[in-house]
């Protein structure tokens, strides 16, 4: 394993210009707080979903390693314009990717698929996972209709 | 002065390659490695003398028992403790809990404050916090200053109230190694109140510091035996054999009582009151052979193999464009653990980087969350030393650091 893998190209593009990145989204109905309670990675997400339960905005914030904020930069990117449950079900294709469990979808993930490398260095792979697992709590909590903001310490 | 190079002859983990390189083990203040002497005392207690201690009449019985028992007087030597007061736990975690359950929890009450630190492991915030509700003290910190050392003001404010009923502190910070004047804080606070008890947290200090319980005023002092040459699975609560016998019991079964019937029991005398159940007899043979190790090396002149790598490892660190070490800079007020914050780069990084270099050393909060954050950051690098490390591998270090920053281009 070189430290190319864990490291892609790609994986430091999006350290060093993220995408979507901002503490505040205007007509956000969501905003979820996600942490990994092992390293102290913070991450906050908002989510704008349109009539039609598109994602119509999308904006990360939050302080934690190059994987963890260039796999949320990279996750925005793929899921914005998205059918909630497109999205939803991309998360899992992302999840599964990350446990080693099978590649779906791969061309959905755009520079998503580049963390596929992360997969062989398993104390990574929560970083990669944090921004999807925020994902997929803000649709959650989107469709239960509670707008607030969530503590969650259980990523996966 | 301590001949690391020698010494680690002692230490067969420290042949390991690691990504194709030479381990650099910087990472002795999670957990110690173990010498030859440590793994040959356990093995042979297995080999040769397996029992259960302090029951039943054969040979191999009473061997058990004189070991597990010498053990016990080692350590209460190595620290200056009553062999009566020193309690084998499972880990210096589960004495705070042993102090929190049997002694806060029926000792304070309202209108009394139980001091801690924001610079306390979690070993030393949590059990005070999970036995507050019940118990109605008053939960307070004495806060940190920006270059890591108590805020003086601040715990002298609170001592004056008089209410401190019991002050607990670290020896020495898990994250930026400043060493505090216990005994200087610990005798203002019996001056503001003559009841009040001092519980030191000496997971740091106890393995890198000559430690006398009477010198540094304790009450209670906390340990584990991991980070001090021996194995995991057992920790130590030294305290004064008066304090422990106004205790009740924590946990409860066999072992620690002297009569059972079905409507009570009585409890054995101190330090098997608290030992409820099979001890880990292994593990305290093992930290009984780590202590004899620390002794014919010697404590102070670890402390002073530990100064001198700190006063080239400091000035080598500060000199890495970019990178700030927290805490205090002289080395003679601080230990061998040493945080650091590279600007541009997350710990986590950093670490993984490092360890493909072969150099082991721990990112995150290091269970000192509120510290960490007092830094200005959720976490950090931690570069900790030990008696087997050389100066070499602060310069492996010190290259380590560069090959990340280049990597990352920063």
């Amino acid at each position: 394993m070189a430290m190319e893998d864990l490291y892609h190209e790609i994986i430091l593009d999006h350290y060093k210009s993220p995408r979507h990145r901002g503490p505040e989204l205007e007509g956000a109905q969501v905003h979820v707080h996600h942490s990994n309670p092992l390293c102290g990675d913070e991450l906050d997400l908002r989510l704008r979903v349109d009539e039609a339960d598109a994602v119509d905005g999308i904006a990360y914030d939050g302080e934690g390693c190059s994987i963890s904020m260039a796999s949320a930069s990279a996750m925005a990117e793929a899921v914005m314009g998205r059918d909630i449950a497109d999205a939803e079900d991309l998360a899992e294709a992302f999840r599964l990717m990350m446990h080693g469990e099978g590649l779906k979808r791969e061309d959905d993930m755009l520079d998503g698929v580049a963390f596929q490398g992360v997969a062989q260095f398993p104390v990574r792979v929560k970083c990669a996972l944090l921004g999807w697992m925020a994902l997929r709590d803000a649709i959650e909590t989107y469709r239960g209709g509670a707008a607030g903001s969530r503590v969650t310490h259980d990523d996966v | 002065m301590v001949d690391a190079s020698a010494l680690r002859k002692d230490f067969p983990v420290l042949e390991r390659v690691v990504h194709g390189r030479h381990l650099v083990y910087l990472d002795s203040a999670a957990t110690s490695q173990k010498p030859r002497m440590v793994l040959d005392a356990m093995h042979r207690y297995y080999e040769e003398s397996n029992s259960n201690v302090h029951r039943g009449v054969h040979a191999l019985a009473e061997e058990a028992t004189e070991a597990y028992e010498s053990a016990r007087g080692k350590v209460a030597r190595f620290v200056g403790a009553d062999p009566r007061g020193v309690v084998f736990t499972k880990n210096a975690t589960e004495a705070f809990n042993l102090l929190a359950y049997s002694f806060a929890r029926h000792r304070l009450g309202e209108g009394d404050i139980l001091l801690s630190t924001e610079m306390e492991h979690h070993a030393n915030l949590v059990p005070w916090q999970v036995v507050q509700p019940e118990a109605g003290y008053e939960l307070r910190y004495v806060p940190v200053t920006p270059d890591g050392e108590l805020d003086r003001e601040a715990f002298d404010e609170i001592v004056a109230t008089g209410r401190v009923k019991l002050f607990t502190v670290t020896a020495m910070s898990n994250v930026v190694g400043t060493i505090n004047p216990v005994a200087e804080l610990g005798a203002a606070v019996r001056a503001a109140n003559e009841d009040a008890i001092v519980v030191v947290d000496g997971a740091q200090s106890v393995p890198h510091l000559p430690t006398d319980m009477l010198a540094l005023g304790a009450d209670a002092l906390c340990f584990s035996g991991h980070k001090m040459l021996g194995p995991t699975g057992v920790g130590v609560l030294a305290a004064t054999p008066e304090l422990l016998e106004s205790m009740p019991p924590f946990l409860s079964g066999g072992e620690m009582i002297t009569n059972v019937t079905l409507e009570g029991a009585t409890f054995n005398e101190v330090p098997y009151k608290f030992e409820a159940g099979t001890p880990p007899i292994g593990e305290v043979i093992g930290l009984g052979a780590a202590v004899d190790y620390l002794d014919r090396v010697g404590m102070e002149g670890i402390r002073r193999h530990e100064v001198a790598l700190l006063e080239s490892c400091l000035p080598a660190l500060e000199s890495v464009a970019g990178l700030t070490v927290h805490g205090p800079s002289d080395p003679a007020r601080r230990g061998a653990a040493v945080s650091f914050s590279i600007s541009g780069l997350h710990p986590h990084d950093i670490g993984t980087m490092m360890d493909r270099e072969g150099v082991a050393v721990r990112a995150g909060h290091h269970c000192a969350k509120p510290l960490v954050r007092s830094l200005g950051s959720a976490a950090t690098t931690r570069a900790s030393f030990y008696l087997y490390n050389t100066p070499d591998e602060i310069d492996a270090l010190v290259a380590a650091i560069e090959v990340t920053k280049r990597f990352f281009d920063v």
